[in-house]
């Protein structure tokens, strides 16, 4: 019964979406019809609705309903109660319906609350969001239903893949899709700007809130991702250039760039077709992501569905959508009228060059992703790694960063370089002489050098847009900002220190003895089989040393899965304010020893730390611009009745 | 670009910088794409057509059932890739296998030839799990039957 309702829920919604993009369509040529009035009721009902279905779905899985298919092959009874929640989104359809739920109620809440759009331009936007809606719905209910009744309910369930059995996988996906689905509104509030030829600071308002929330989720999306790879997967590396990150990584990309241009329009009136085009290409990018994530067509823990016909129909609403968007693009660009001029040395300028460089990095890691694919087309294999994208990606990267640093210095419209000399010659002393430290602490390798010295330069540079300034007059987005940037030079110092500094050791390890790594010492003290509640592991007791200080506890795991079968290693980290060791335990050597592999990582722990900054910024950013739009509204709302008591009088 | 400069131009100007950049960008990762991708052999091709010593390259196939050996070290294992051609490659890996590596079982390795015609792994990717077969391994995996099929017939 519970199935049911579901399903009937989103019956009803898909069905509402095709009236609100009816309706939305109707509105085009009078937005008084009786058809466009409900458009934005629909939109909430559908909204509601949709995350009603996804409540039935966690009750399924809550309870353990085997006569359903998806819970009979995800799930299983023995699971803690986290992880059959979280077990609702870690498969194909359940996370194709978490997505739904998301983007339905981003469609409601601005049906909701937006009003400052003219109402025809709102209706698009709708009819829009209806649009990509209705093509998901499609997909979920003809090729991806989650409520599919088993004939013969199934004794017991299948299991999670043990890999997905953890804390992470529980925020990691609703993350991501809250940022894609974010994209997915940016989108449709381009497609409905560029079809009633509105493109504007008040479009660029409506927009940045869903463009922003959407970089903060992506952010810590990644953020978390990498996390989970690095000390899930037992490898000691944090970023893989595999293709699932990258298909996260490239509407991250996008999304900055459209933040950093919506800016400008809303500022500035300036980069309107630009901004749209970044639009359309950012949610391109959450679509291709999810094509390559979903489809199959890569191997990965993420390629849920390897059905070939769900691939397709992927494919198919990726071209409608982005195909249709870019058309829509090539006819209406020409006519969306030049915005406002700046010269080259002004903030417009510094924001132009970052989102160049943005873009050519996207390319950039888009070419990289593809190019395996299409050579498989042609019956190579290849696979494209760190040796191609850390230094093809850093020779785009190095001088965005550079700018960044002083760009925010400038002014808007028109500015000199001399007016920030005195910046930037400190800017650029602190780098060298980071440069030259690195050099003599002995860490050799290009890329990470130049990291270590960006890094600190950036790191003060952030906090330059204070100076000269009453810090309790700054207003919130500002800080936003130098909070976003400061993350990123944190992140890049993590990421260059773990690259010039770590060491590795691989060592094969008796009971009671002991090896080195770095300024640790490492002693096996024991190894002993335990037990959890659907597992059995080997487990390495060792005690760690940093110099001379007091030993620490660390317990890393071979585990053994039973439902499904599968072995996956535990890695245990000590974590210290300036770095992280890293331990794996490996199989037994014939003589007895066991294999164990360490890592001292300094400052590792910064690259996470940062991500987190970066998205704490961007919330501030958030939380200070919808403070000024609703005082902007309150006082609009103020003068508007002060004229009707005036006229009253 | 002073701000006199008529509106048009300035738009055009900066659609030309961002078009210079892009095209650059995609120029260098072709070129960079060409030199940098790892090529994907089995073994029967390696053999055949052996790459340059010390190019990095990928190498994926069963590993042979009774090869898997641990050398002195404790930590360097040696074992032997085969194909359904049942071309063979000694492989040496130093380091800590990855999970459901088995004897008999699909793997792909990252890594390159040595001058001794060893292929020498820096990295080692087994199955996912029982449902996930590296996607290289997929048309191999079907003739996994046969081949094991071959292989007890040889061995009898």
């Amino acid at each position: 019964m519970i199935a049911e309702l579901g399903l009937a829920a989103l019956w009803i919604a898909a069905a509402l979406s095709v009236l609100q993009l009816i309706g939305g369509a109707a509105g085009q040529r009078d937005e008084q019809s009786e058809l466009a009035r409900l458009v934005r009721p629909a939109a909430i009902i559908q909204g509601l609705l949709a995350a009603f279905a996804f409540l039935m779905l966690l009750w399924l899985f809550a309870v353990t309903d085997l006569s359903v298919k998806l819970v009979a092959t995800n799930s299983h009874s023995a699971k803690p109660m986290i992880f059959k929640l979280s077990g609702a989104w870690g498969n194909h359809e359940g996370s194709m319906l978490l997505w739904i739920t998301v983007m339905a109620l981003a469609g409601g809440l601005i049906a909701l609350v937006e009003r400052r759009l003219p109402e025809k331009t709102m209706l698009a936007t709708l009819a829009a969001q209806a649009f990509v809606g209705i093509g998901f719905y499609a997909f979920l209910l003809l090729s991806s239903n989650p409520f599919e009744r088993l004939p013969q309910p199934a004794l017991e369930g299948n299991g999670l893949n043990p890999l997905l059995q953890d804390i992470g996988l529980a925020f990691h996906p609703p993350t991501l899709y809250f940022g894609y689905v974010g994209l997915s509104v940016a989108f449709s509030f381009a497609v409905g700007a560029l079809l009633t030829r509105k493109v504007g600071p008040d479009f660029a308002r409506a927009m940045r809130p869903w463009v922003l929330g959407a970089w903060v989720f992506l952010t810590l999306g990644i953020t978390a991702g990498s996390y989970w790879a690095y000390y899930e997967l037992g490898w000691g590396g944090w970023w893989f250039w595999d293709p699932v990150e990258n298909a996260s990584l490239m509407p991250w990309l996008a999304a900055t760039a459209l933040l950093h241009s919506v800016s400008v329009l809303a500022a500035r009136d300036a980069l309107r077709a630009w901004t749209i085009m970044l639009g359309v290409v950012a949610f391109s990018m959450s679509m291709l992501g999810t094509f390559l994530v979903r489809s199959g067509i890569l191997t990965s823990v993420h390629a849920f569905a390897v059905d070939p016909e769900r691939g397709s129909f992927i494919l198919f609403l990726l071209a409608i959508y982005i195909g249709g968007a870019l058309l829509l693009f090539a006819l209406r660009a020409g006519s969306v009228a030049e915005g406002e001029r700046f010269a080259i040395t002004s903030r417009e300028g510094a924001l132009v060059f970052n989102n160049v460089m943005l873009s050519a990095i996207l390319g950039i890691v888009l070419l990289g992703t593809l190019y395996p694919l299409l050579t498989e087309a042609f019956d190579v294999r290849v696979s494209v790694g760190p040796p191609y994208f850390n230094p093809v990606g850093a020779i785009f990267t190095v001088p965005m960063l550079i700018v960044m640093a002083v760009g925010p210095l400038l002014r808007w419209r028109n500015d000199t370089i001399d007016r920030i000399k005195m910046p930037i010659a400190m800017i650029a002393a602190i780098m060298v002489a980071t440069l030259v430290l690195v050099l003599v602490l002995g860490a050799y390798s290009l890329l990470a050098d130049l990291g270590l010295a960006i890094a600190v330069g950036l790191a003060i540079g952030s906090f330059l847009p204070l100076r000269g300034r009453k810090l309790s007059r700054v207003p919130i987005a500002t800080w936003g900002m130098v909070m976003a940037h400061f993350g990123i030079a944190v992140s890049l110092f993590g990421m260059a220190s773990e690259s010039a500094f770590s060491e590795e050791k691989l060592a094969a390890v008796a009971v009671g003895s002991n090896t080195q790594v770095g300024p640790w010492t490492v002693t096996l003290s024991e190894v002993e089989p335990v037990a959890g509640p659907n597992w059995t592991a080997i487990q390495g007791s060792l005690k760690a040393q940093y110099k001379d200080g007091k030993a620490i506890e660390l317990t890393p795991q071979s585990r053994n899965f039973w439902a499904p079968p599968q072995e996956t290693s535990e890695s245990t980290l000590a974590t210290r304010w300036n770095g992280q060791l890293y331990a794996v335990i490996g199989n037994q050597a014939s003589d007895g020893r066991w294999q164990l592999r360490l890592w001292w990582k300094p400052f590792v722990t910064l690259i996470w730390y940062g991500g987190i900054l970066v998205a704490l910024g961007g919330v501030l950013a958030i939380i200070g611009r919808v403070r000024t739009d609703l005082k902007r509204r309150h006082a609009k709302s103020r003068n508007a009745q002060r004229k009707r008591e005036v006229a009253a009088l | 670009m002073s701000t006199g400069m008529k509106a048009k131009h300035q738009r055009l100007v900066l659609v030309v910088i961002a078009l210079i950049a892009l095209i650059g960008a995609g120029l260098l990762a072709a070129w960079a794409l060409r030199n940098e991708a790892n090529y994907f052999y089995l073994p029967n091709q390696l053999v055949a057509n052996p790459p340059e010593v010390g190019d990095a390259i990928r190498l994926g196939g069963m590993v042979q059932e009774g090869s898997v050996k641990t050398l002195e070290d404790g930590i360097t294992v040696a074992f032997i890739v085969t194909d359904k051609e049942s071309a063979t490659v000694p492989v040496r890996y130093t380091g800590i296998l990855p999970d459901l590596f088995v004897e008999g079982s699909g793997v792909v390795a990252d890594g390159r030839l040595a001058d001794d015609g060893t292929f020498v792994a820096d990295n080692l990717l087994a199955k996912h799990d029982e449902n996930y077969v590296p996607r290289e391994l997929q048309d191999l995996d079907q003739h996994k039957a046969d081949a094991t099929l071959a292989a007890a017939g040889s061995t009898t």
